[in-house]
């Protein structure tokens, strides 16, 4: 039995996923990335493989994704996470035809192939707003666990309006409707809200089309989930394995090479 | 030293040499203290300023040499120290800095304005000139150049708003001709703006042709690195006998790399187009972005409208010089506008004849005049034509809103969709 293991680094995370031939997960791991990229994708792919109970040298192909992908130094190739997340959601989810991946640090929004390939795909701009890491911001404020944050916000019942599209300002305004009487569950469905109309702005740029599969971490937060279903009118798919698409798909494209001697072009410019 | 030897490459270095004699050129005339023409690239009337002996100076030109020399952010943080907004264009940011400098540049020092004429292609432009007004007390005389009244719409030469357009154009032309005699101090000579016509047909006919010849395979210039190089010549020595000459010459490189099957330094997998204006703070690296993908540009908008329209290949009569001029800067002008805001048909009709496997759309922000239709147009294409776009932002100018790690994980993206895309291509084909 081969296996092919898929390593993606991202700006808060790093997330290893290992898979047998026939396409199952064996092993996932999740480390914070930190400032030594290269260590936690290190770390990552270790706990991944302790995970499965696998040794390294059963594990014949590693793709690593993420903006860290270059620092995956043990692995044979990368690949970006635009196509993994596209990958790993068609693989999860065979009837997508729309991504929306929401890290911490971007938001993808993805129009797939029956077969996972890339049709087009679109990303906010050079700032964090629309992110994982607006939510973090907020949470930061409020001194909530980020954990807790979906939650809460759904016991909100009437939404603030959240004006600003910048992260830093963010935290700023989400304390000026603390100052106004507001409460928490109502700015945080705000927040959220924000947020959900940003990333199906990007969908929209794309074009939407069924069905759509929400990946990332932030697709754990059921108020975020919540906000893009009612923004889009329409349900999207969610799997367990969310935070682990980008590197589920980057196993898959390992898992490609191995059975069909089939390498996705190598990236130009590695490291 | 074999024929191949001796003629390809012969376009970058002679391009390279005779913009430094023209830098050149201006330096000695601002020792001098000789008063300049401040012109643009759309629309430059550089054919009718050379006739008054008057040097000829290009502001939008200067400010991308600073970002390509990587001094840029000095100038744009001198403009924003003495006020002007982060958010306004950077090409004038980096002029505002020159003329506090008292013209100085990288590449030497430019004189001082003593006009400047600037048509409405793009609307900074005349809030430019009076920043030099202001500044220098310099006349800026104004070209109200009508442009298309909607997408597709093209009346010619015979049409009741065309002529009308025309007639327009040519009574402005009539009003500047006697600024331009007192700014230079020389009498209107009709002759002499015979011949620079003359070489301005040259130069059209032989730009047109140049982008005629890149639709072979492989393509015989990087329409991104080199084209800007061919750009920046045919602004600065337009209605020069020196400037036709060498796109005589370029032309005559270009047919032999066609006839010879020589490409350009990268192995072309993959045909882009270019749309908008480059990236000129990273200038060689963005290109190296595609091309270590084996993608190279066939073809750019920047070349249609930074030129000014000279893509037309418009013939002027020489029988009626000055009808002649105002018709040409008319049509010309109006192309480039409409290179910048209805440029969809034209992409769409370029697919097959380019053989273009991608088109690269790349906003920037401290232009919004040449930014804003861009998703638009992207959409628009992708609805004609099943070809992959890529849209990527970044700036012409300023390094803090250019992110590389950004840019390259997105024309990564572009790539592998790119080859997935040619992969179940020729799964179908296999299985017909």
């Amino acid at each position: 039995m081969a296996y092919a293991a898929g390593v993606d680094v991202g700006s808060t995370q790093t997330k290893a996923v290992i898979i047998d031939e026939a396409r199952r997960i064996v092993a996932r791991a999740l480390t914070d990335t930190g400032a030594n990229v290269t260590r936690a994708a290190e770390t990552a792919f270790r706990m991944a493989l302790e995970d499965g109970d696998r040794r390294e040298e059963e594990v014949e192909y590693v793709v690593g994704t993420g903006y860290g992908r270059y620092k995956v130094t043990f692995g044979n190739t990368q690949v970006t996470e635009i196509s993994c997340h596209g990958r790993g959601a068609v693989h999860m989810f065979p009837d997508t035809r729309t991504v929306i991946d929401m890290g911490g640090q971007d938001t993808k929004a993805i129009r797939v192939s029956p077969a996972g390939e890339i049709l087009d795909f679109c990303m906010n701009d050079k700032c964090a707003a629309g992110t994982g890491r607006f939510l973090g911001a907020a949470a930061n404020a409020l001194e909530i666990p980020l954990p807790d944050l979906g939650p809460t916000a759904l016991r909100g019942e009437r939404a603030v309006k959240i004006s600003t599209t910048c992260t830093v300002f963010a935290e700023s305004e989400v304390l000026s409707w603390l100052g106004k009487g507001k409460k928490i569950e109502d700015i945080l469905l705000g927040v959220h809200q924000s947020i959900a109309t940003r990333s199906v702005g990007l969908l929209r740029r794309v074009g939407i089309e069924s069905a759509v599969t929400f990946t990332g971490g932030v697709a754990k937060n059921p108020a975020m989930i919540a906000a893009i279903q009612d923004k889009l009118g329409t349900g999207v798919n969610v799997s367990e394995e969310s935070h682990y698409m980008g590197a589920l798909g980057a196993a898959l494209f390992a898992l490609d090479h191995i059975l069909a001697g089939r390498a996705p072009a190598p990236t130009p410019g590695a490291a | 030293m074999t024929a191949t030897a001796e003629i390809v490459g012969r376009g970058n270095s002679d391009g390279a040499r005779l913009f430094r004699e023209w830098f050149a050129d201006l330096t000695a005339a601002a020792a001098e203290g000789r008063g300049a023409a401040y012109v643009f690239v759309m629309g430059s009337l550089a054919e009718l300023l050379r006739t008054f002996d008057l040097p000829i100076v290009f502001p939008e030109i200067n400010s991308l040499q600073t970002a390509v020399r990587r001094v840029a952010h000095e100038y744009l943080a001198e403009a924003e120290d003495y006020g002007y907004s982060p958010d306004i264009c950077g090409y004038v940011k980096a002029d505002v800095a020159t003329q506090l400098r008292g013209g100085a540049l990288p590449m030497g020092r430019i004189p001082k304005p003593a006009v400047s004429v600037l048509t409405n292609a793009c609307n900074t432009y005349i809030k430019w000139g009076e920043i030099w007004e202001r500044m220098h007390g310099t006349p800026a005389f104004v070209l109200d150049v009508p442009g298309s009244r909607a997408a597709g719409l093209r009346p010619g030469p015979g049409d009741a708003d065309f002529e009308g357009d025309r007639r327009y154009v040519l009574a402005q032309l009539r009003e500047l001709i006697p600024v331009l005699e007192r700014v230079s101090g020389q009498r209107f000579d009709v002759d002499r703006l015979r011949e620079s016509l003359r070489h301005a047909n040259t130069m059209s006919r032989a730009w047109q042709r140049l982008l005629e010849l890149n639709r072979s395979r492989p393509s015989v210039f990087n329409a991104l690195s080199d084209g800007t190089i061919f750009l920046g010549v045919a602004n600065a020595l337009r209605g020069s006998a020196a400037g036709a000459a060498y796109f005589e010459d370029l032309v005559e490189e270009m047919e032999y790399k066609v006839a010879h099957g020589i490409g350009t330094l990268t192995e072309e997998k993959w045909r882009l187009v270019f749309v908008g204006v480059p990236c000129y703070p990273i200038f060689r690296r963005f290109n190296e972005l595609f091309g270590e993908w084996g993608g190279t540009f066939v073809n750019s908008t920047y070349l249609w409208f930074a030129s000014g329209g000279t893509n037309l290949g418009y013939q002027y009569d020489l029988a009626h010089p000055l009808e002649s001029l105002a018709e040409g800067l008319l049509v010309s002008v109006r192309d480039a506008m409409d290179s910048m805001f209805f440029q969809t048909g034209i992409l769409a009709d370029m697919i097959d004849a380019f053989h273009v496997d991608g088109v690269v759309f790349h906003p920037i922000k401290s232009c919004r005049t040449v930014s804003t239709g861009l998703a638009d147009n992207r959409r628009a294409l992708m609805e004609q034509r099943d070809v992959a776009t890529l849209f990527i932002e970044s700036d012409m100018m300023d390094r803090r809103v250019v992110s590389e790690a950004q840019l390259k994980n997105r024309v990564d993206a572009f790539f592998e969709g790119l080859a997935a895309r040619k992969a179940s291509a020729a799964l179908a084909q296999s299985r017909r």
